[in-house]
């Protein structure tokens, strides 16, 4: 894992100093609402519908044991004894006071934690590929090139003013964990000749007008990697559209202008940029690189595992993936128990997690998009042990990918830019449709309360969005989505529905599915195989 | 009927103007006819509120109504979550939002 | 060092102010090609100044909104190029942006309202270190690790 040096950690002391500063003019009436959004937007707070709510940013999701009971702790003595996973590989605090926050923050400053840009129209929190380190199919790491990019990002002071927010994801394998393509920019490492480089696609996203990003470069070394980055914002920055928010993304100027015109400008501004030597040496990404360096596996463990306990090969077949090393496992917690708040997890939760991840795990843990928690290396000699002391503690859910393994924002009931409720929905649809989940194999169901989409409800096999009809939630179901390496939008079926409409309406296109899939057919490949019409004429006819 | 929200700044509660203050409970929020820009405005500038804005209610029994469901969530706190909410002890209190 | 040229402007040069007024870039390519000061507005594009950095001492930079961003390419392009005259940021500027300001070459500010100076000696004194290169002086973090 990433640590920090006293450069880091001086910037982040300064920043939580920052925003004392700043919190003590907003309260004495220096600083207008107005403007001080801005800014505690750029430190991830907001102002939600019941309190302010601080997103603290989880670099690339991966956070170690002592960096998570940290949260434990913020949850249980500034919270309400819970935290939010989010979609972006971060953990939101819903109960927060403003006179807090600077507290807060140097508590998190202690671990090598902050919320910087964890909100505002600046770059915002690196993602990746929760299974970073692990996976067998990757080329290469891909965190050490996010963490990079984490420190190029951090207040740069060109693109702290962009016309709206961007969002930056690295991967390293083929098959695609972190819904590259739907972001601003989606860099996937490959290599060519021995020498490792970013496929570089901007220009994707989901929101309100959802565009999968088309590729800009096929390859920009390390060397060149910030140039380049520069060179892709600063066209952004100067021609991206600041007359109409809804328009102002970038994957709207990549349209606009063209995947073609886009790359001529970029290809222009990185030659200028190129020769200022903005560039961290080789000997910069060496550094960062020696810190992931792969833990000291136990290269005897053995990789039986005794699957006596029926329960648990349950677990085990749904929740347990395969790991380059022989002998060790990824586990992938759920944080989608039937009926329960996806993504929630509570103060004690989070510390047995962190229990966890210290004894069986290297003393490593991920958070995915799909706001599910990650032990990265564990032995399978222990996943038997891990496995009952999650079942304890409610957190044994063995769901991974199906149908109850539910993205949702958070919805009205948190949500001030929310139309209607995303929760109660999804825990309807997890209790019907529990019994049935196994059957019904991978269906990515995803829900947004509006229409900015955290849900990600444009790349669910089945999406769902809430709008507002006239005073009353509605819901408008769509089919064929995916943000895996398959990417694809999905398509709204028709007119929506009300909370049971909608429940009704995905028994019926279920049942279809059911009905229609040939041998090993998930959802998504009969609805690509037969279209839209046999599950239209079952929910409508 | 109007009445006039908006949330505490140092805390973030959300609050409802009672005439002469600030309430956490909208059951003590009064119709402020026509004077409700006039009193966000200067409440606003006093810091005694954050981004105040009126809303139509219906005055009912148990007191003002908000007409869209956010500022009954609002009012209540998360359906989800009864517990958080401001009637804990109502397992039914998320129905009221509805 | 801080020098207050006028009322309301900032300046962190130790020539002598401008006293020229600023025409606009319209009128500065199209006839008063003798002009020593210029005026972009937010949307204008500061790479058509790049053939007369030599002859002008003033580019003052508009900021209608602290929220339009555009104006930090504009001064980071310009100083890329070499330009060494008064660089202005004008309008829409807080004490929390003039850091960020003067990262991307400005060294002049002339804000709609006045900026507390004690707040501002603490908004630029605050960070030692600066992760990435700009258009400033500030070694970059990479650099100081690396040498």
């Amino acid at each position: 894992m990433y640590k920090y040096d006293q450069y880091d950690q001086s910037i982040v002391d300064a920043r939580v100093d920052e925003f004392r500063d700043q919190v003590t003019r907003r309260l004495a009436g220096q600083l207008t609402e107005d403007q001080f959004k801005p800014l505690r937007l750029m430190n991830g707070l907001y102002l939600q519908l019941h309190a302010y709510m601080l997103r603290v940013a989880i670099p690339y999701g991966t956070l170690d044991s002592r960096q998570m009971r940290t949260l434990a702790s913020i949850a249980r003595d500034y919270d309400r004894d819970y935290g939010h996973f989010t979609t972006r590989q971060n953990l939101q605090f819903n109960w927060i006071k403003l006179e807090d926050t600077p507290d807060i923050l140097a508590r998190l400053a202690t671990v090598e934690m902050h919320a910087i840009q964890t909100s505002g129209n600046c770059i915002r929190n690196i993602s990746s590929d929760q299974f970073a380190g692990a996976a067998a199919d990757e080329v290469a790491d891909p965190r050490p090139w996010a963490e990079l990019i984490r420190q190029w990002s951090t207040f740069h002071p060109e693109f702290s003013y962009l016309p709206r927010k961007f969002k930056i994801a690295v991967i390293a394998s083929d098959e695609d964990r972190a819904a590259m393509r739907l972001h601003d920019i989606g860099i996937q490492l490959v290599e060519r000749d021995g020498e490792l480089g970013g496929r570089i696609y901007v220009g994707g996203g989901m929101g309100r007008t959802p565009m999968i990003a088309p590729l800009i470069r096929d390859f920009v070394t390390a060397d060149d990697l910030m140039s380049y980055l520069e060179a892709a914002l600063r066209v952004y920055n100067r021609y991206g559209r600041r007359d109409n928010m809804y328009k102002a993304r970038i994957k709207i100027l990549v349209h606009e202008i063209g995947a073609d015109e886009y790359r001529r400008q970029v290809e222009e501004e990185f030659l200028a940029v190129k020769a200022l030597g903005i560039d961290p040496p080789a000997a910069e990404l060496a550094r960062i690189t020696a810190m992931f360096a792969p833990p000291a596996f136990d290269t005897d463990a053995p990789d039986a595992v005794d699957r006596s306990d029926p329960d648990f090969a349950v677990w085990l077949d749904q929740n347990v993936r395969a790991h380059k090393q022989l002998g060790h496992a990824i586990v992938t917690i759920s944080l989608k128990p039937v009926g329960g708040i996806p993504g929630d997890a509570s103060s004690a939760q989070i510390d047995l997690v962190a229990d966890l991840a210290e004894r069986y795990s290297f003393d490593e843990l991920r958070v995915t998009h799909a706001q599910n928690l990650v032990l990265p290396h564990v032995r399978k000699a222990d996943l038997y042990t891990i496995w009952q002391q999650l079942t304890d503690a409610g957190l044994a859910e063995a769901n991974l990918d199906l149908v109850t393994d539910i993205i949702a924002c958070p919805g009205l009931d948190y949500c001030s830019l929310a139309n209607a409720r995303s929760i109660p929905l999804a825990q309807k649809i997890a209790v019907r449709f529990a019994d049935r989940s196994r059957d019904l194999g991978e269906l990515k169901l995803k829900i947004s309360g509006c229409i900015n989409a955290c849900g990600h409800h444009h790349a669910g096999h089945i999406g769902i969005l809430g709008v507002d009809k006239k005073g009353t939630e509605n819901y408008q179901l769509s089919f064929g989505g995916s943000g895996a390496e398959d990417v694809s939008l999905a398509k709204i079926t028709g007119p929506g529905f009300d909370e049971d409409g909608v429940v009704e309406a995905i028994e019926r296109a279920t049942d279809t599915y059911v009905a229609l899939r040939e041998e090993g057919e998930r959802f998504l490949d009969t609805y690509r195989r037969v279209g839209m019409q046999p599950f239209k004429d079952a929910i409508y006819g | 009927m109007k009445i006039l929200t908006g949330n505490d700044l140092p805390t973030g509660d959300v609050t409802w103007w009672t005439g002469s203050g600030w309430s956490r409970h909208i059951e003590d929020a009064i119709d402020v006819g026509d004077q409700g820009e006039a009193i966000a405005r200067a409440e606003e500038g006093a810091r005694r509120v954050n981004v105040p804005y009126v809303i139509d209610a219906t005055p009912t029994a148990d007191g003002p109504r908000p007409a869209h469901i956010k500022d009954r969530i609002r009012a209540l706190g998360p359906t989800v979550r009864v517990d958080l909410t401001l009637k804990p002890a109502d397992p039914a209190a998320g129905s009221w939002v509805i | 060092m801080v020098e207050s040229a006028t009322e309301t402007t900032l300046r962190f040069r130790d020539d002598e102010p401008h006293d020229e007024p600023a025409v606009t870039l319209d009128a500065f390519l199209a006839e008063q090609t003798n002009a020593t000061a210029v005026r972009l507005e937010a949307g204008e594009d500061a790479r058509a100044l790049l053939p007369y950095l030599d002859r002008l001492a003033l580019v003052e930079v508009s900021f209608p909104t602290f929220r339009d961003g555009r104006g930090y390419s504009a001064g980071r392009v310009l100083r890329e190029a070499g330009y060494t005259g008064e660089l202005r940021a004008q309008g829409d500027v807080l004490v929390d942006q003039l850091p960020l300001m003067r990262r991307c070459g400005f060294d002049s500010f002339a804000p709609q309202a006045e900026i507390d100076g004690e707040a501002l000696r603490r908004s630029l004194d605050r960070y030692d270190f600066r992760y990435q290169a700009a258009a400033d002086a500030a070694v970059p973090v990479w650099k100081l690790r690396h040498g």
